[in-house]
């Protein structure tokens, strides 16, 4: 049975923007509001991330919307808690992204197996080698129709892009260059050589640009060369604004999709 | 039992390489080359000339007569204290400098907790003319100023490290953020056991030298090569990994590893891992390390700024849970005591990671007429404004 993450790109959707937020972040209990905003403003996907207290993949706005979500008391049963009846509220492809120790920690077998239960979608896990998920989880992942979500950078050999094809059925997430999430030093994302070397390779998985996505020009940018893209550190430095969530978040979806509503 | 690592980077469960794909090229870019250039003729000869003339090796077996009346046996320290920066950080640096320069690379990063490994790092980059960015926790490069200078004076940029408990874990976590945006022309040069494979098997290999040594001048002043016990503080690990290494497959020699526990054991300020750890990842490595019921990684603490460190490398947590060496852990008090002792008794001020081991002596139960050898990792002068506040020598 397909996923909503599989429904979704089934329908080669173009411009999609998918959001990510720090679960517990601004406030503990700001999880399901934030996530029925974002659907409320048109967001596409959403990505809950898990907070950690080392993301090493993460950059300086991740990493202290962690620590404050951390010491507003949130983990992962707290989360599966407050998700518990997101699916009577609402129907967008939900992925949670997080590092694994904590997922250790609860179980990975148990962990599948609650956030399937609640209708989650699919999974980041940066630090899950590839080789740990074919060997160890990716029959588990399958039982529980759970996509695992693969990141490639411009580094990434085409083998190993291939091999990465081969074993995730959902979407890859291509990270625009080398750096840690939030990285915004350059106004242009467009690393056009290397975007049009993985259209270029025919692969099964749609693409999704992620890392240095902040505003409307990054965005469709981005959208020119993949099926959309991500944006995770803008969107929570805006909700890290004065004012409240709702208009925060309008606010900022609105600055990220500009001209198609103009 | 097996305590080498296996072909996919374990020790039994521990290790591997738990990375994320930004870092999956540099990983096995280095796991793919680095046996095959250690092995090379012209890279064993490199750097035996330098750790023989640059870093002055091998280093003395000190047999010390007034510490071993003291304790009723026979202690012999193997003076790593007397290499070149004052510590055996350095016969790893000395190592991936070679092969950083190897695999074509120009800038060189490193994480530092004491000082130690960066001044090493800092080192190696003057005498090999790289760039070199060294990342220390604000909280440790308050408490290890000497050690900062001279590698601002090496010509090293000192980057402090401004997240989580602001030393050791959080410095590696910026080191290797700045290996993530930095694919192509950075080498990393890890100071400990510690991180993913390679990296755990690539130090304790450079770190060998202390117990090939050791072998062969125990051999001569004992008449074997093998002593009943060596001892070795560990925070990562690398000191001790070097240590046991050439006696890993050798039983009938006890291994004792010493780690930091701070306050005491259950005070919530210690950084004993193989007591608090549960097993987990951090910095690329499934491993034991210090964590909430969450999996958050916590706070350690030690008075050392070197054994600051909430994990430990994959071969001690595989040590550990085989019981191939015998953990112990001792107190910022009785580290100090030992610091005391040593430079009263034998005329020679350790670092305050090494007094931890120094410290253990008297929990061995060493017979009289047994052989322990204590790895003397560093010598103290980078913790004498901690010596002189704790002692009271300063007048005041």
């Amino acid at each position: 049975m397909e996923n909503r993450i599989q429904k979704l790109f089934a329908q080669k959707p173009q411009a999609l923007l998918s959001v990510y937020f720090t679960a517990g972040f601004p406030n503990l209990e700001d999880t399901v509001p934030i996530i029925l905003e974002l659907e409320k403003n048109g967001v596409d996907l959403i990505e809950i991330g898990m907070p950690f207290s080392d993301p090493l993949a993460d950059g300086p706005t991740i990493q202290q919307s962690s620590e404050v979500a951390i010491r507003n008391g949130m983990t992962i049963p707290k989360l599966f808690e407050q998700l518990k009846d997101i699916r009577q509220h609402t129907q967008i492809p939900l992925v949670l992204m997080g590092y694994l120790n904590p997922v250790m920690q609860y179980g990975v077998e148990r962990f599948l197996q609650k956030a399937s239960e609640l209708g989650i979608d699919g999974l980041i896990l940066p630090d899950l080698p590839l080789s740990d998920y074919v060997r160890e989880y990716k029959a588990l992942f399958e039982q529980n129709g759970l996509s695992n979500i693969f990141l490639i950078t411009p580094q990434t050999p085409e083998q190993r892009i291939r091999e990465i094809d081969t074993h995730t059925d959902g979407f890859i997430y291509m990270v625009s260059s080398a750096s840690v999430t939030g990285s915004t030093t350059g106004q242009s994302v467009v690393n056009t050589s290397y975007f049009e070397r993985v259209n270029g390779l025919g692969l099964r998985n749609p693409g999704v640009i992620g890392f240095g996505i902040h505003n409307h020009e990054t965005f469709t940018q981005a959208c020119n060369h993949a099926s959309g893209a991500i944006i995770g550190s803008a969107f929570i430095k805006a909700l890290a604004k004065e004012g409240s969530l709702t208009e925060n978040i309008k606010t900022f979806i609105q600055s990220i999709r500009l001209k198609e509503n103009a | 039992m097996k305590y080498s690592v296996d072909e996919n980077g374990f020790y039994g469960k521990f290790g591997g390489a738990y990375v994320p794909e930004m870092l999956y090229p540099n990983v096995e870019e280095l796991r793919q080359n680095y046996l095959k250039i250690m092995a090379e003729p012209d890279f064993q000869e490199e750097m035996q000339s330098l750790l023989r003339d640059y870093v002055g090796r091998p280093t003395p077996l000190y047999f010390a007569k007034r510490l071993s009346e003291k304790y009723n046996t026979n202690i012999y320290l193997k003076r790593e204290d007397l290499n070149h920066t004052g510590a055996h950080k350095i016969n790893n640096t000395i190592g991936q400098i070679l092969l950083a320069k190897r695999l074509g690379k120009t800038r060189i990063i490193a994480e530092t907790g004491a000082g130690q490994h960066g001044v090493a790092t800092a080192t190696v980059c003057a005498l090999m003319n790289l760039e070199c960015i060294v990342y220390m926790g604000e909280v440790d490069i308050e408490r290890q100023a000497p050690n900062v200078a001279r590698m601002k004076m090496l010509g090293a940029t000192v980057v402090p490290a401004t997240s989580g408990s602001r030393t050791l874990k959080d410095a590696t976590n910026e080191a290797i953020r700045d290996w993530i945006n930095n694919p192509e022309d950075t080498y990393y040069i890890i100071g400990s056991v510690v991180g993913p494979h390679p990296y755990p098997d690539m130090v304790a290999r450079f770190q060998a030298v202390i117990s090939e040594e050791m072998k062969a001048q125990l051999l001569e002043k004992t008449g074997s090569e093998n002593p009943d016990y060596v001892v070795a503080c560990v925070g990562g690990g690398s000191n001790a990994a070097g240590a046991f290494y050439h006696y890993l497959d050798r039983p009938e020699v006890k291994l004792v590893a010493v780690e930091a526990a701070g306050l005491g054991i259950d005070s919530g300020e210690s950084a004993a891992t193989s007591v608090l750890g549960k097993e987990g990842i951090i910095h690329g490595s499934r491993t034991l390390l210090m964590q909430t019921e969450d999996g958050q990684v916590t706070e350690p603490y030690s008075i050392s700024a070197g054994l600051d460190y909430p994990g430990v490398g994959p071969l001690h947590a595989h040590l550990h849970q085989s019981g191939r060496a015998i953990f112990e852990s001792i107190t910022d008090e009785e580290a100090l005591k030992a610091v005391l002792e040593l430079t009263r008794l034998e005329g020679i001020i350790p670092a305050l990671e090494t007094a931890h081991a120094l410290a253990a002596i008297g929990r061995l139960g060493a017979k009289p007429e047994e052989v322990v050898v204590i790895n003397l990792s560093g010598r103290g002068d980078k913790d004498l404004a901690t010596y002189l506040e704790r002692f009271n020598l300063d007048g005041k």
